[in-house]
């Protein structure tokens, strides 16, 4: 099972709940998935309104975790103060820590971040930094008590899968003890899978489900991908190889010609 | 008293940031607080006084990725 911060998941997808055509088509999209976790975030809203009431009466509804996301902030004062005011709206000590460095990439600043986390976690915050596949920034994040770290797979909403699968590859070796989670970037059921088979714990995505065609059956796919990509992992994949060699002997083999 | 509610040039009638979410429509929303950049918990609203050019934010739920 998945352990986030000591709570034991199943599911290994989690769902951005952000541009679905619908509510109706994000809850069934949720349902449909199975997912345990979703992601949420803050914004401003006009007095009366009733949009984000009826936003969080949806997720609780839906009976799944939230993790609060701090996208759009670009500095670590912004950061740090969506992370409380997200706290106390949606009553969960865990945070998707964005710190975003860069507008066409939405590259983490990964220096903020450091800095965010560290006050965060002297908060009592289960910090869930969304990060590079940089190891030296990823050593930092752990030393300061982050127990997962989720790089991205691609910058967000491009759908181009894993850009650098040799740096997700060593850094799942490098920290074998860490809950690892590819945030970002996924486009296809593929790319969720090839992640699970580097051995990732888990993805996180939204655009990929949201902006589908049929939202609600690529959830599912989804789902079913993350699972066979475990599984995958788990069953020991064959190293790959240059040369043919045939799976079926030549022991035996009649002389015909 | 003239704040900013939110980005928005705001006149406002009282001093008191529980008063005045309440004055502001939000009696009945789940939301958050913070006076100049500042977090301001649910628990400190009522001893929370904003002052003439005080930046308010008021944030809620939404979807998010």
């Amino acid at each position: 099972m998945l352990d986030l911060y000591g709570t034991r998941i199943q599911n290994r997808l989690l769902l951005g709940t952000a541009q679905y055509p619908s509510p109706a088509i994000l809850a069934d999209s949720v349902r449909e998935s199975g997912t345990e976790i979703v992601t949420v975030s803050l914004r401003r809203e006009a007095g009366g309104s009733k949009e984000g009431q009826d936003f969080w009466a949806l997720i609780k509804a839906l009976n799944v975790r939230v993790l609060p996301n701090t996208a759009g902030c670009y500095t670590v004062k912004e950061a740090v103060t969506t992370a409380q005011m997200a706290r106390e709206v949606f009553q969960t000590d865990w945070i998707k820590l964005e710190v975003i460095g860069e507008e066409d990439t939405l590259q983490p600043n990964v220096f903020a971040l450091v800095e965010a986390a560290e006050i965060l976690i002297d908060q009592g915050f289960k910090v869930f930094p969304y990060t590079t596949e940089d190891i030296i920034v990823a050593e930092k994040l752990v030393e300061l008590g982050c127990e997962v770290l989720m790089p991205w797979g691609a910058p967000i909403g491009t759908g181009r899968g894993l850009n650098n699968p040799y740096g997700l590859r060593t850094m799942r070796e490098h920290f074998p003890d860490t809950t690892l989670i590819v945030d970002a970037g996924i486009g296809l059921p593929s790319h969720a899978a090839q992640a699970m088979e580097l051995g990732y714990d888990a993805i996180l995505l939204n655009t990929a489900v949201s902006g589908a065609g049929t939202p609600k059956a690529m959830a599912k796919a989804f789902a079913m991908a993350i699972e066979a990509g475990h599984m995958a992992y788990l069953a020991d994949p064959i190293e790959m190889r240059d040369m043919a060699q045939p799976s079926t002997s030549m022991m035996g083999k009649a002389f015909l010609s | 008293m003239n704040i900013l509610v939110n980005g928005v040039s705001t006149e406002v009638e009282t001093p008191h940031l529980d008063q005045l979410l309440i004055a502001l429509g939000y009696a009945d929303s789940v939301v958050a607080t913070a006076v100049n950049s500042d977090f301001v918990p649910v628990s400190l609203r009522s001893n929370t006084l904003l002052n003439e050019g005080d930046q308010l934010e008021i944030i809620s739920p939404i979807q998010g990725g």
